[in-house]
């Protein structure tokens, strides 16, 4: 299933990624996730659809929100406009009037011609550094039909292609995705399904089946590894039992490429004010070196490349 | 780094720069004394030998290099023959809070009493001044361009191979059957080249009598000296003083000894722009360091440690000091030695050898202002030597900035050089191409390109001043379209270069009438054949380059005006220059539209590059092959070392949603804050400029450590510099710190005296910036990446 006028919604485009895989890279985050991880850094990612994100520190308050918005979302308060979100229908002209860029609408829709013209623009990039382009999120199989139109048409031009996935999508999806993809960044974020459930909205069973098939077309095929990526969150996950049983997951896998241990930072906590979402995380602090080493050793123990940040 | 270099380095960092008076005491006296009976040549090469003979000469405790401009290290002397400074002038510069010459108290008493009379209405810029128009000293003063000539010699110079090869015993030979060659009958200017001859003669022997007076101190102090092994280090230093620079080098040492007694005589004959550089500095001292090694008479420390200690010489020669407007485009100590590392070689091979990796760890442990280096990319350098660069870069002091080598040598190709000249080519000063040793590059100036603009916005008339000062190119408010508008913009351009071209043609002929340089002629291919002097269009090749700063801005300019003025209508010409007059004061939402709705340069954006690349290709049509005294020399250049800063001061609020009064774009780096899109964005969008018909250009990229905290980061810092060089860009350079760090600077100078960062094309210790040049530091776009 895929289609080249398939269209798609993508929240953020980044060049120069250099934290997304092999080489200068570009990313494309595509809109919508079905998880909804404590620690999300684009908690503007979650939602499938196109939102309003509100910068109050660049609003110099001259009103053209308030006078463009044609649901009446925006309403004067102490001086300065705010948005009702209940009464937003995400027409955008709040972000065109907005002088300051202190509206902005995370979502854009996109063909894939247009995120083909988008990654050829760093192609000399890509070819001197080994680098290429990375399909991130949300979730990007939330988008399955719009991600798979993109992998196949990228593919033909012979750029690298790597996919940032939670693993939380349809199994045909992922094998499909797999006959174009070079190398799957592969989040695990904690084994025992009931606290995944806890922390992340969903169980992991489902998950960590598509891993398993996964790896096994990898090794079949021959083509495509994958990375695992485990973000080391003190509390949540950073537990002795938790954190062998992922390095055991890893050492099983026969398509495997290597591990990143992320440190858990909390630089997303900023956007949380934007979105007015709460922040579930404020009192977690990063774990410290000696934790982010212990738990690096446990997977290099097992002979797993293992590499610190992204 | 060992005990000596400690010692040396810790001498160097710690003397405070000075003025020494007797350069023009005892140039004074010579003048007063001879003036008028010599031909100018003449008369230059005399007043350089006395110089040689008579000034004092100095050998430091523990020094292997030997050899000061002045009496002492990090003594400048001044050029009063040039332009003579007055009592106040030093009293300014004894006082100021930045970059400060220290100088005494009974040395301005005796300036005053000895110099400064005499030279009243004698010196050159008393002459140049007397006879410049006014159309021209109005654009001067409303900071539409400078003049490089006006307080320093036309320089900017550096050297090939051929003093390691041919002693100043074997250039007087060669003098001497140019001037047999002579055709007395025939060629109308025989008197002229035998008097130019005559004088490189005498400057040929002024400088082996110059290091012959240092053999003779050392041999002096080596008879006094008690311990053995410096008795030993002041005899060898004699015994090589006593054969260079007379003789071709014969060994490591003495090569660099050569260099460094070649580099005192053109900055003790005048004080020329850029001092002097080193060109190819590892290329030319490969060979006599693998003959050391392989004769067993060297090995890496040894090279190491007499290469630092050239590093210090350089570092105890500051610039010499200026006042008024050129103290405002480059206020430094630094004088500009670049020393090129890498690149390639004559036959077009890969120039890196081991010369190169020990001078960038030289360059990494010294950790000086001076001299500056930088690394030359070609598509056969090594990437561990690029890799090894980026690692030094990362230390954040923006040493070593990386230049295309294989860009520099089609550009020279472009200006219509030889091949094996091209190869043997690079940069000097900051990012000025030119072929070592072989030509005359000489900068003429920055252009305030934003103010041309600003002057067609006002039909010719300057609004800081309400003084017309340009030409009528008709009232902006009755152009139809923007295609009206730029017309009207190029015709302003082509009024201001044809002033400044005209003035600059005779301010160089008044060089090469009235100070000649013999010295540096016999060290640049083609004057001794030719019998003509280095500012006479002796070389075999000449270029007048004219500086072009603030593309940044003038495209995002352009990109306001043509988007909402003539195609989308939000703006109106008349609210446009009303809001620019009031410094957009009461306009804040207009100066956020334009600032966040424009197209702008640096982003990749073929709306806003296509802008760009329109504005460059008109400074090359006005510019490009325009006749100087030499022939059809004018060439662009996109430079702006940090004029940017003092045009900006005298350019009003500009309608990219820049305030009046504030920096311009540097060199031709987006506008600070304009490229939103990270490094590959920009550096595309600076692809999209023809370099190669420039004779280069400066892109100032700033990144925090967090970005290249690893090896894969460096990679990606290695694999920037390759594209970027890949798609034809000719210089890329790094600062590499935090905000946070240069705040704390900013607060607690002293914690951070140490802290070199990269300004324009040079480096300089942050905390000496004054508070204009450290802001524009912070806000060059940080490319901070999680």
């Amino acid at each position: 299933m895929s289609d080249e006028n398939a269209r798609g919604i993508v929240f953020d485009i980044k060049r120069y990624s250099i934290h997304d895989g092999p080489g200068i890279r570009t990313t494309f985050f595509l809109k919508g996730c079905p998880l909804s991880c404590w620690w999300c850094h684009n908690p503007e990612g979650i939602s499938p659809f196109p939102i309003v994100i509100h910068h109050p520190r660049r609003c110099i308050g001259c009103g053209r929100c308030v006078t463009a918005c044609p649901s009446g979302a925006w309403e004067w308060s102490d001086g300065r406009p705010v948005q009702n979100r209940e009464k937003c229908t995400l027409t955008a002209a709040c972000a065109r009037a907005c002088p300051s860029s202190a509206i902005e609408i995370a979502g854009k829709e996109m063909s894939v011609e247009e995120v083909l013209r988008e990654a050829r623009k760093d192609i000399p990039f890509f070819d001197e550094s080994g680098g290429g382009v990375t399909f991130s999120g949300g979730e990007p199989f939330l988008q399955a039909e719009f991600l798979i139109a993109n992998l196949k048409r990228l593919y033909r031009e012979d750029i690298h292609i790597a996919v940032d996935t939670s693993g939380f999508c349809k199994e045909e999806d992922l094998l499909e995705a797999a006959g174009y993809t070079d190398l799957f960044l592969f989040d695990i974020k904690v084994i025992d399904p009931k606290k995944h459930e806890y922390y992340t909205g969903v169980s992991n069973l489902t998950i960590l089946s598509n891993l398993r098939k996964l790896d096994e077309f990898l090794y079949t095929g021959q083509k495509g590894k994958i990375n695992l990526r485990f973000p080391l969150i003190p509390g949540i996950n950073d537990d002795h039992e938790n954190i062998t049983a992922t390095a055991d997951l890893a050492a099983s896998m026969k398509s495997i490429s290597g591990v990143n241990v992320l440190p858990y930072h909390s630089t997303g906590e900023g956007k949380y004010k934007n979105l007015e979402k709460k922040y579930k995380m404020r009192k977690v602090l990063p774990p410290d070196d000696e934790k982010v080493n212990e738990t690096m050793k446990m997977f290099s123990e097992r002979n797993i490349e293992t590499i610190k940040g992204g | 780094m060992n005990e000596r270099i400690a010692k040396l380095r810790k001498e160097s960092f710690e003397t405070a720069p000075s003025i020494s008076i007797e350069r023009a005491l005892l140039t004074t006296d010579f003048y007063r004394e001879n003036d008028g009976k010599y031909s100018a040549p003449v008369m230059r090469a005399l007043n350089f030998y006395n110089l040689c003979e008579k000034k004092t000469i100095y050998i430091g405790e523990d020094e292997l290099i030997v050899g000061e401009r002045g009496p002492l290290p990090k003594a400048v002397s001044t050029f009063p023959e040039l332009n003579c400074h007055s009592a106040e002038d030093l009293k300014i510069l004894n006082s100021r809070p930045m970059t400060r010459y220290s100088v005494r108290e009974e040395d301005i008493e005796l300036y005053s009493e000895k110099v400064i009379p005499y030279w009243k209405g004698r010196t050159l810029r008393d002459k140049i001044f007397s006879n410049l128009p006014k159309d021209w000293i109005d654009l001067y003063e409303a900071g539409c361009f400078t003049e490089f000539m006006e307080q320093r010699a036309p320089g900017h110079t550096a050297l090939d191979g051929t003093i390691y090869r041919t002693g100043l015993l074997d250039m007087k030979k060669k003098i001497a059957e140019a001037r047999k060659k002579l055709d007395w009958l025939n060629d109308p200017f025989a008197t002229e080249k035998s008097e130019e001859l005559q004088a490189m003669n005498i400057a040929c022997d002024a400088s082996i009598l110059f290091a012959r007076r240092h053999a003779d101190l050392a041999e002096k102090m080596a008879k006094s000296e008690k311990n053995t092994s410096r008795k030993e280090e002041l005899l060898k230093i004699a015994d090589v003083c006593r054969h260079v620079p007379a003789h071709a080098p014969r060994d490591f040492h003495e090569a660099i000894q050569t260099y460094w007694f070649t580099h005192l005589g053109t900055i003790t004959e005048l004080n020329g722009w850029d001092a002097m550089s080193p060109g190819h500095f590892d290329i030319h001292l490969a060979p006599f360091y693998e003959k050391g090694i392989r004769e067993g008479t060297l090995d890496r420390e040894k090279a190491k440690e007499i290469i630092s200690c050239f590093w210090v010489k350089v570092n105890n020669t500051p610039a010499p000091p200026k006042v008024g407007v050129t103290a405002a485009e480059s206020g430094t100590y630094n004088d500009f030695t670049q020393i090129n590392l890498g690149g390639i070689t004559e036959d077009g091979a890969d120039g890196v050898s081991e010369v190169s990796y020990i001078m960038l760890d030289v360059l990494d442990e010294l950790q000086l202002l001076q001299p500056q280096a930088s690394v030359h990319i070609s598509t056969k350098t090594p990437e561990r030597f690029l890799k090894y660069a980026c690692r030094v870069m990362r230390r954040g002091s923006g040493y070593p900035s990386a230049f295309n080598a294989d860009a520099v040598f089609m550009e020279q190709l472009g200006m219509g050089k030889r091949v094996e000249d091209a190869r043997t080519g690079g940069t000097s000063g900051c990012i000025e191409t030119g072929s070592f040793g072989k030509e005359a590059y000489i900068l003429h100036g920055y252009l305030n390109v934003p103010k041309i603009l600003e002057l067609t916005l006002n039909n010719g008339i300057d609004p800081l001043t309400g003084e017309k000062i340009g030409t009528a190119t008709g009232d902006p408010t009755h152009f139809k379209d923007f295609e009206e508008f730029y017309r009207a913009f190029e015709k302003q351009l082509a009024h201001v270069v044809d002033i400044k071209i005209r003035t600059d043609n005779y301010i160089q002929r008044m060089f090469a009438r009235c100070a000649p340089a013999p010295y540096l002629s016999v060290l640049i291919h083609d004057c001794i054949e030719n019998g003509k002097d280095y500012y006479d269009g002796g070389p075999r090749y000449n270029t007048d380059y004219i500086q072009c700063c603030g593309i940044g801005t003038v495209t995002d300019s352009l990109s306001v005006l043509k988007k909402h003025i003539y195609e989308e209508g939000i703006l109106s010409m008349d609210g446009l220059l009303n809001a620019l007059h009031d410094n957009w004061k009461e306009h804040e939402d207009l100066r956020q539209i334009v600032w966040n709705k424009t197209p702008f340069f640096g982003n990749d954006d073929d709306y806003a590059d296509e802008i760009m690349q329109r504005v460059y290709s008109s400074l090359i049509d006005t510019i490009d092959g325009r006749n100087s005294p030499k022939g059809p020399t004018y060439h662009v250049n996109m430079l702006s070392t940090t004029c940017h800063i003092y045009f900006g001061k005298k350019l009003g609020a500009t309608p990219n949603g820049r305030f009046a009064h504030t920096p311009e774009s540097d060199g031709t780096s987006p506008s600070h804050g304009a490229d939103r899109h990270g490094p590959t964005a920009v550096v595309k969008s600076l692809s999209k400029m023809n370099q190669i018909q420039s004779g280069g250009t400066l892109l100032n990229q700033r990144f925090l450590p967090s970005v290249l905290k690893d090896d894969s980061g460096l990679t990606k810092m290695s694999k920037l510099v390759r594209t970027y060089f890949n798609l034809g860009g000719h210089h890329i350079q790094f600062n590499v710190v935090d905000t946070e760090t240069l705040r704390k600077a900013q607060k607690c100078p002293d914690e951070y005296r140490g802290l070199l960062v990269r300004v324009a094309g040079y480096s300089d210790y942050f905390v000496d910036l004054d508070e204009h040049h450290q802001e524009e530091i912070i806000a060059r776009t940080a490319q901070e990446t999680f």
